[in-house]
């Protein structure tokens, strides 16, 4: 199927480009592909779905990921796992802050994406710079969190008694259909923060934003395997993602009671955290929190004796 | 009951070929002489009713069930068995209590919370001696252990309730209604204490269900709970099998269960409670690593092996029920294990010399020798110590199986009983990797008198609780609860409040 030229928003919006020489112009189309173990591999299964703008323009064929996608974006997270966890927190925060960085360099980008998948142009540019800001504040975090939570306890033996935050270890993250990318950032940025790798799947009707934010991942020094990004279909995928026995956690951010039944039952298999972001408004303060990091992380208690 | 031991000496082959004494002659000239606690200051009803709404009530089906003492097989007093009108009754008591109990000044609430800590110290050697009776506990640790720290929980949460908003940074933490409580029969008291005083502190109410055949303790609180004139219907304690916990479980008014107990019965309950908006606790099984590095104090440590797997009859679903030595100490810890197995004392739970006590059920033995049964027929060498055992009742001698492979069910499976898998290691990594390869992780030990390795080795254990030369700690300050297959929730500590909250 010839993909349709599709014209940049903002190429039609600029004011000081040469429209009409523009228009001559062939866009280059990008393939959006997913995003595991720090490379792009298209789907195992060769399947796609389409991806159509309101007025019916194809925006691209977006790769449907299966099974096969999502066991090996668990390999690359647990993997990736020891070394990210073992990362010191102010080394963490360094790497999402230049996440940050990365992402301000490349706001017309995003913008773009967030127009053509239905947002307004006001709307788009605060859900970038929102998501931006949104990096630079779990960035400030990661070295303080374990400061909030942890505790020296005081027991009535002698003992030396210490409960620390560990990450949970492989999480999954459904991310909210609407606010695809701000919503994105938010839960991912929260469960790497904390030491977690995590596997996301995208938006189903807002994809483009994610596998761009793939490239942002990519261009920064987030370990491959940290934060890995499927397109799909979430009906498909979420019976693998409850019952696969790596994984540790999911994140489910939607309303629907079906599904959340699904998790609760369903991830008793190896009794993953389940983990519900209901009705968040994820461009408010309240999507700024650290009891987001909290919620993928365990509570470890050590005791020492005191004394001989 | 007179335990005489008579340890033998024994001749096994040393690594030269030689053939070497290496049991110390223990109790061969001298054994102790009984030291019974008394029991005379203790009342024990015959028939023991539901705890709903502040009285005593009779269940509605009339049924009851006997509950034996597991040292003798004599039955000590009868219960009721809840069903689940019962259930229902008591549920409507809690949310009947909860409005008025929730908006208590916290400081009153909390003051009742002291009162029911305080009035359990002063019953405290009762309530030992019942504990020791209804469950096989050796009255030394049921004296010792399980008591005051029960008493301890109420205490620490009491002072919680009126200080929640500098519990949570940011948050206006209010309580989530009425819980539903399940416990276990390894602590029968503790286990209640655990679950009733962070919950009502923070101004839930409850129904707890004790286990099948320990409910004595939870109904003498029930009768301390009532002198210290708590509000109606806050505590409701019932008792019954495992129709009366899926009654609990199921009930459509309960907002939150909090079980403690097996993973295959923990993940039920997460199952039937998925469609509903239930928050859950669940602290589970495990099977723990107890790891000894060759430059550990090898002594401290041998104490430690025996706290950490035969503490309770080894009923501690974090027991150190695999142990890990270093290969080169691990003839040296394996005799000293050896020596002071021999030494230890299984029989009557009320002697005060009694190390190991009755088996809490004719079942659980059952579980226990099909295990040792599995051990040697995989394979492991079994070795036991040579102790006598009384007659009547149920009881294991102190067990552990050499030369276990990871493969085994022993070193895979949680046993529940005085049962030591014990397994070598050559590096530190080796037994992260070995320590860490089971789906539970409740719990870990690790002995070495280096400090950095003690970090190093605790940071990358994946376990909830961690005891670095020491073993089998427990305070109402100290957050508790597993990693993965475990479960999740903490209880005690700030922690777990918690579990007992909405934050909002």
């Amino acid at each position: 199927m010839p993909k349709t030229i599709r014209k940049s928003k903002l190429q039609e919006n600029s004011k000081n480009g040469n429209a009409q020489e523009r228009s001559k112009r062939l866009n280059v189309q990008k393939t959006y592909k997913l995003f595991i173990g720090g490379k792009f591999p298209r789907t195992e299964s060769g399947r796609y779905y389409t991806l159509k703008s309101a007025d019916g323009e194809l925006l691209g064929n977006i790769c449907r990921a299966s099974r096969k996608d999502f066991r090996e974006s668990v390999l690359a997270a647990r993997g990736a796992f020891k070394g990210w966890s073992s990362k010191s927190a102010f080394n963490r925060s360094q790497i999402l802050y230049r996440l940050a960085e990365m992402l301000e360099g490349r706001q017309a980008q995003f913008v773009d994406e967030l127009i053509i998948q239905g947002a307004s142009s006001s709307m788009a540019q605060k859900e970038v710079i929102a998501a931006v800001d949104r990096l630079v504040y779990y960035a400030g975090w990661c070295d303080k969190y374990q400061q909030i939570f942890s505790a020296v306890n005081p027991v009535a033996s002698s003992h030396f008694n210490f409960s620390v935050l560990e990450p949970t270890g492989v999480v999954v993250i459904t991310a909210p259909e609407e606010n695809s990318l701000i919503g994105l950032v938010t839960t991912a940025a929260s469960a790497i923060a904390g030491g977690n790798t995590c596997i996301i799947l995208a938006s189903e009707s807002k994809p483009l934003c994610a596998i761009s934010f793939a490239e942002v991942i990519n261009t920064s020094d987030v370990p491959g395997g940290v934060i890995n990004i499927l397109t799909g279909k979430l009906s498909e995928l979420i019976g693998h993602f409850t019952t696969h026995m790596d994984v540790n956690s999911i994140v489910y951010c939607g309303n629907d009671a079906s599904t959340i039944k699904k998790i609760k039952s369903d991830s008793t298999s190896n009794l993953k955290r389940p983990v519900f972001r209901k009705n968040i408004n994820w461009l408010s303060a309240e999507a700024e929190t650290p009891y987001f990091i909290a919620d993928t992380q365990e509570i470890k208690t050590t005791w020492h004796p005191v004394g001989i | 009951m007179k335990t005489k031991q008579k340890a033998t000496v024994k001749k096994v082959t040393s690594t030269n070929g030689s053939m070497v004494d290496i049991s110390l002659k223990f109790n061969e000239g001298w054994s102790y002489s009984p030291a019974p606690e008394s029991t005379d200051h203790v009342s024990i009803k015959e028939r023991y009713e539901l705890f709903i709404g502040g009285k005593f009530v009779k269940p509605i089906k009339g049924k009851y069930f006997a509950t034996i003492n597991p040292a003798t097989e004599k039955k000590i007093s009868e219960v009721a068995n809840a069903s689940s009108e019962d259930v229902d009754k008591a549920v409507k008591a809690a949310r009947k209590a909860f409005g008025p109990w929730s908006s208590l000044p916290a400081r009153e609430r909390g003051k009742y919370v002291y009162r029911i800590a305080r009035m359990m110290q002063e019953k405290a050697r009762e309530l030992a001696v019942i504990e020791s009776i209804d469950g096989g506990k050796a009255i030394r640790e049921s004296r010792d252990i399980d008591i005051p720290l029960a008493a301890a929980h109420f205490f620490y949460y009491a002072g919680w309730a009126d200080k929640l908003d500098y519990a949570f940074p940011n948050k206006k933490p209010k309580p989530l209604g009425v819980a539903g409580q399940i416990i276990p029969w390894n602590f029968p008291l503790l286990m209640a204490a655990w679950k009733i005083a962070p919950a009502i502190a923070v101004g839930n109410t409850v129904i707890l269900k004790s286990a099948e055949t320990t409910p004595l303790t939870s109904l003498k609180l029930a009768e301390i709970i009532q002198e210290a004139g708590l509000p109606d219907g806050v505590v409701n304690i019932i008792t019954g099998a495992g129709d009366t916990g899926a009654a609990i479980v199921n009930h459509p008014d309960i907002d939150k269960i909090a079980f403690t107990g097996s993973t295959s019965v923990g993940k039920i309950i997460q199952k039937a409670i998925a469609g509903t908006d239930k928050k859950a606790t669940l602290e589970l099984g495990g099977k723990a690593a107890n790891i000894i590095l060759d430059d550990a104090p090898l002594d401290q440590a041998v104490e430690g092996i025996i706290n950490g797997i035969y503490f309770n009859q080894g009923h501690v679903c974090c027991a150190g029920s695999r142990l890990f030595v270093q290969e080169g100490v691990a003839e040296t810890v394996i005799r000293k294990l050896k020596d002071r197995m021999q030494t230890l004392i299984v029989g009557d739970p009320l002697d005060k010399n009694t190390d190991i006590g009755a088996i809490n059920s004719k079942e659980q033995l059952a579980t226990i020798n099909k295990y040792i049964k599995i051990g040697k027929k995989e394979g492991a060498d079994f070795y036991q110590s040579a102790c006598d055992i009384p007659e009547r009742g149920y009881w294991c001698r102190p067990t552990l199986f050499l030369n276990v492979s990871q493969s085994h069910r022993i070193a895979q499976e949680e046993i529940f009983g005085p049962v030591l898998a014990v397994q070598t290691f050559r590096t530190v990594d080796e037994v992260i990797e070995k320590a860490n390869n089971t789906p539970y992780g409740l719990s870990a030990g690790i002995w070495t008198d280096k400090g950095s390795k003690i970090f190093n080795i605790t940071s990358k254990l994946r376990a909830g609780v961690i005891w670095a030369n020491t073993y089998n700690k427990f305070d109402p300050a100290s957050p508790f609860g597993g990693y993965k297959e475990s479960g999740f929730g903490r209880e005690g500590g700030l922690p777990g409040l918690q579990a007992y909250l909405n934050l909002g």
